[in-house]
């Protein structure tokens, strides 16, 4: 599958490294939500360091979709809420 | 839903709605790869404004750094000639100019990583906007309205996702520049204004400074004499008052003094 990070470029990320990819996604998801920006930045490292060590750069020529993004590393809890945000899918 | 799966659902809509589309399919290509264009030229502006931005970094920590060393200079001299509240005056400046350079140097690295980036940004959306080139052709030159549409929003959808992501890394690095400017300018504007340097400055208005310089040269009126008197240094005093009159010639006739003492040497040996 393919994942990118934002600024960064895609990755190839074999399907066997995603559960690990989940539960890093969930610690990210959940420091998001409680507002804590410190494990947020620990978990977002975690997060992206996972995808680029399970993954492949993808061929920089093609022009395919990634089925997931991710935030940009340098991100902050504020930046991930407006990307979020912007779509109305959080309310309020 | 996952976060992951949130922010890819809500960037990929976004992308997507940032593109052209024109009625009929092959304007939609056109439109596109003109679109494209233009960014690969912005993000290649972007590339050089963070190298200005970088190098303006540089020069400003080089000049700090040069205040520095002339700050340190003048501490090893101040202890020199005993004096230490010199010595701890410009060692209080050069330890708030470290300061400086310090944060200069965080910055520098923030740059560098925002240009090496943004460069690697640029290759991405070379490679990619090449790639679509060559697809839009293939793609008119086969033209069937069902295959086509669908091929053109495969190749699309691609190169919308790229355009956003390039599009941010561009504004990201713009915002970041933005702030180092400022920073820069206001450095700039102490440096100009030597409320930086003026420690470190020859002949500054600042009092300590002047008095290091009366010193120093102080110093360096008695050394030379002592050197004229044949003498190694002055910490000697009672040799130098002990050396025979040559002292005083020499002192009036300097670009003699080599030979005239020489001579002397030779004369009592």
């Amino acid at each position: 599958m393919i994942i990118r990070i934002l600024t960064e470029g895609q990755y190839d990320v074999a399907d066997h490294a995603l559960d690990r990819l989940n539960e890093l996604d969930a610690t990210l998801e959940a420091a998001v939500e409680a507002g804590d920006e410190a494990s947020f930045a620990t978990a977002l490292a975690a997060l992206l360091d996972g995808v680029r060590t399970a993954g492949v750069a993808h061929p920089a020529d093609s022009l395919d979709e990634s089925d997931l993004i991710l935030p940009p590393s340098d991100a902050t809890i504020e930046q991930v809420r407006e990307m979020l945000n912007d779509d109305g899918l959080i309310p309020g | 839903m996952s976060l992951m799966k949130r922010i890819s659902l809500i960037f990929r809509s976004k992308a997507n709605k940032a593109l052209d589309r024109a009625e009929d399919p092959r304007e939609t290509l056109d439109y596109s790869y003109q679109r494209q264009l233009d960014l690969l030229s912005k993000v290649r502006r972007g590339v050089a404004d963070v190298a200005t931005s970088r190098k303006r970094v540089e020069l400003q920590v080089t000049q700090l750094e040069q205040s520095a060393a002339k700050l340190q200079g003048q501490a090893e001299k101040s202890l020199q000639m005993n004096r230490e509240d010199l010595a701890r005056e410009a060692l209080t400046r050069k330890s708030a100019l470290a300061t400086q350079i310090a944060d200069l140097k965080t910055q520098h690295a923030q740059l560098l990583g925002e240009e090496e980036k943004l460069t690697l940004a640029q290759q991405r959306l070379q490679a990619k906007v090449e790639s679509f080139r060559t697809r839009k052709e293939t793609i008119k030159a086969t033209y069937t309205a069902a295959e086509a549409q669908t091929r053109i929003n495969e190749a699309m959808s691609g190169i919308g996702e790229e355009m956003g992501d390039v599009g941010l890394a561009i504004q990201r690095a713009e915002d970041k520049t933005a702030q180092m400017q400022a920073r820069a300018g206001a450095i700039d504007e102490l440096i100009a204004s030597g409320a930086l340097d003026d420690a470190s400055a020859i002949n500054s208005g600042d009092d300590i400074t002047r008095e290091l310089e009366s010193m120093s040269s102080q110093a360096d009126v008695e050394a030379e004499l002592a050197r004229l008197k044949g003498l190694s240094a002055p910490e000697q005093p009672e040799a130098i008052e002990a050396a025979p009159d040559p002292g005083e010639i020499l002192a009036g006739e300097p670009e003699k003094q080599e030979t005239v003492s020489d001579s002397g040497k030779d004369g009592q040996s």
